[in-house]
């Protein structure tokens, strides 16, 4: 068995890359028709600095210290803010999907919440909360809480019930039951809703910092705006979709980590 | 006096509750299984064999009458009542050696040890490591039978546990069944749609009729291991349940019009 797999492994592991590379493609073809026409003066210098501008842009910021200050605390607001948020989604997810009577106590009011914009609650944290670090981590946790609150939820209520027959001849306790039977097969979903929840604290993020920071990629990017430099706030609007995509991937890594029992289609 | 494996059924009668009507589905299920005999539920689709079997395993509380298995009223599902689904039902995250150990611990050398000797039984040695979805529905069902006989059960009940595979597979593993119960000697109740299986697999042969559910004919096979498929005797007894089976159909079909 173990034989077999190996040659397996590295054929995937080749496809990673080829996938990586493919997916290089359209970025680096932008990249150099915007640094062509910039050369040709197609394009206004003011509004598309070209890439070698903005690359040297980036170099000063990283150079003066100012950028890792920026992205260190950005991350840090962004991770704290998941960590609280996701975790409360996680917990309260379960204990939802587990017991109908939390469901019945709970869900609606939580559905009811969801639906309401962020964007709109935003001014009511600023009211209560102030500008300062409390208001953006706690709008990032309810960014957060839901995607995971919903799939946590959906997770739970998926395991098949033929599996729980399977549970009750085994004799497992309801401790196992839930540890051996109802994580492991929510966790496909679980899964689902940390990238979702990633991603909705990074998108939370931007909405808090733009709204009012004195640090801060968010920050970066408003204060180059005030200053015409062009150049800045393309290194801040790079670095949410680089760090974005990175913690995209990690979770993408995790998964494929922690389902290679699922067989579903890949393409 | 009570013996590890009998299993005592005595007048069964099991009705379902359905948008406010009832549907008799089990009617006075009588039968007396000796500890380490093998027994066969041969009957129409929708008999109630189904029923009757988790009514057995303790997975249905809900019918008038008693089952005593080993002496002792059934009253839930437990490790003593080994139950083989139709599909194999295993834990799709687990391994094939960890969905046999299922909640014991692998490291536990005891349980190592044990889990090995089951991989030995059903002859899955190479596989210890495969996922469900790289097993075939034969090898599934293999570890399914391992994870169950594990436990040491006094009686393994099957819900026509070959009947989703392929001819070639069916045949192998009702020999390997048949070896696995010589050695252990455990009780077994086997639910078929195939006659030949319960022929060749089974001490007795309960035929089952339809509409409600009884047990309508009983017929011993007294012919020695290993058997022939292709004897006369066998084909004798085989002629014999097709025709106890065609009685009970045809029963059944008058009943519904
Ligand atoms: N949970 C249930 N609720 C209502 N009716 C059921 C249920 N399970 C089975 N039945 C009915 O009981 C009858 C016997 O079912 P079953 O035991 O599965 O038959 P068999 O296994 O012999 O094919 C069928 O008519 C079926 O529709
Ligand atoms: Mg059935």
């Amino acid at each position: 068995m173990n034989k077999a797999t190996r040659p397996a492994t590295r054929k995937k592991r080749r496809n990673g890359l080829r996938r990586t590379l493919t997916g290089l493609i359209v970025p680096l073809a932008l990249l150099i028709a915007w640094q062509i026409a910039s050369g040709a003066g197609l394009i206004s210098a003011q509004l598309f600095p070209a890439p070698s501008s903005i690359l040297k842009d980036f170099y000063d910021l990283l150079a003066s210290g100012e950028y890792i200050g920026h992205l260190k605390i950005s991350v840090y607001r962004a991770l704290l803010g998941f960590a609280i948020g996701g975790s409360a989604g996680l917990l309260i997810g379960l204990a939802v999907g587990l017991s109908r009577r939390t469901e019945e106590a709970l869900d609606p009011t939580l559905q009811m919440l969801r639906t309401v914009p962020l964007l709109a609650i935003t001014p009511l944290f600023i009211l209560w909360f102030g500008f300062g670090e409390l208001s953006k981590v706690l709008l990032i946790a309810v960014g957060a809480f839901f995607p995971l609150y919903v799939n946590t939820f959906l997770g739970v209520r998926s395991v098949d019930l033929k599996l729980f027959d399977v549970a009750r001849i085994l004799e497992f306790s309801r401790a196992k039951q839930i540890r051996r039977l109802v994580l492991p097969a929510a966790l496909p979903n679980v899964l689902l809703g940390l990238r979702l929840s990633l991603g909705m604290a990074w998108l939370c993020l931007v909405v808090a910092e733009l709204m009012g920071a004195d640090r801060g990629i968010g920050y970066l990017i408003q204060d180059a705006r005030s200053f015409m430099q062009t150049g800045v706030v393309f290194v801040g609007v790079f670095t949410f979709a680089i760090v974005g995509k990175l913690a995209d991937s990690f979770v993408r890594l995790l998964e494929s980590k922690l389902l290679k029992w699922q067989d579903n289609y890949r393409g | 006096m009570t013996i590890k494996g009998e299993l005592i059924i005595q007048n069964v009668n099991k009705s379902f509750q359905r948008d406010g009507s009832s549907l008799h589905v089990l009617s006075h299920i009588n039968a007396h299984v000796k500890p380490g005999q093998f027994v066969s539920i041969i009957g129409p689709s929708g008999c109630g064999k189904s029923t009757l079997l988790k009514i057995i395993a303790g997975l249905d509380a809900e019918y008038d009458g008693d089952v005593f298995l080993s002496g002792a009223p059934v009253t839930r599902p437990g490790k003593e009542k080994g139950f083989i689904f139709q599909e194999h039902r295993l834990f799709p995250w687990l391994t094939a050696e960890q969905n046999i150990a299922a909640d014991l611990s692998l490291k536990n050398p005891a349980v190592r040890m044990q889990v090995d000797s089951m991989i030995e039984l059903v002859k899955l040695k190479g596989f210890e490591r495969a996922y469900p979805r790289e097993l075939s529905g034969g090898m599934s069902q293999r570890v399914a039978i391992a994870r169950a006989l594990l436990r040491q059960p006094d009686v393994l009940l099957l819900d026509e546990p070959f009947g989703a595979l392929d001819a070639f597979t069916r045949n192998h593993l009702q020999e390997a069944l048949l070896e696995i119960w010589a050695r252990n000697k455990t009780t077994m109740v086997l639910v078929t749609h195939d006659i030949d299986e319960a022929v060749f697999l089974s001490d007795r042969v309960f035929v089952m009729g339809a509409g409600p559910g009884t047990i309508k004919h009983e017929i011993a096979i007294d012919l020695p291991h290993p058997r022939s498929r292709t004897g006369p005797a066998f084909q004798q007894l085989r002629a014999s349940v097709m025709n106890a089976l065609h009685q009970s159909e045809t029963t059944a079909q008058d009943w519904e019009i």
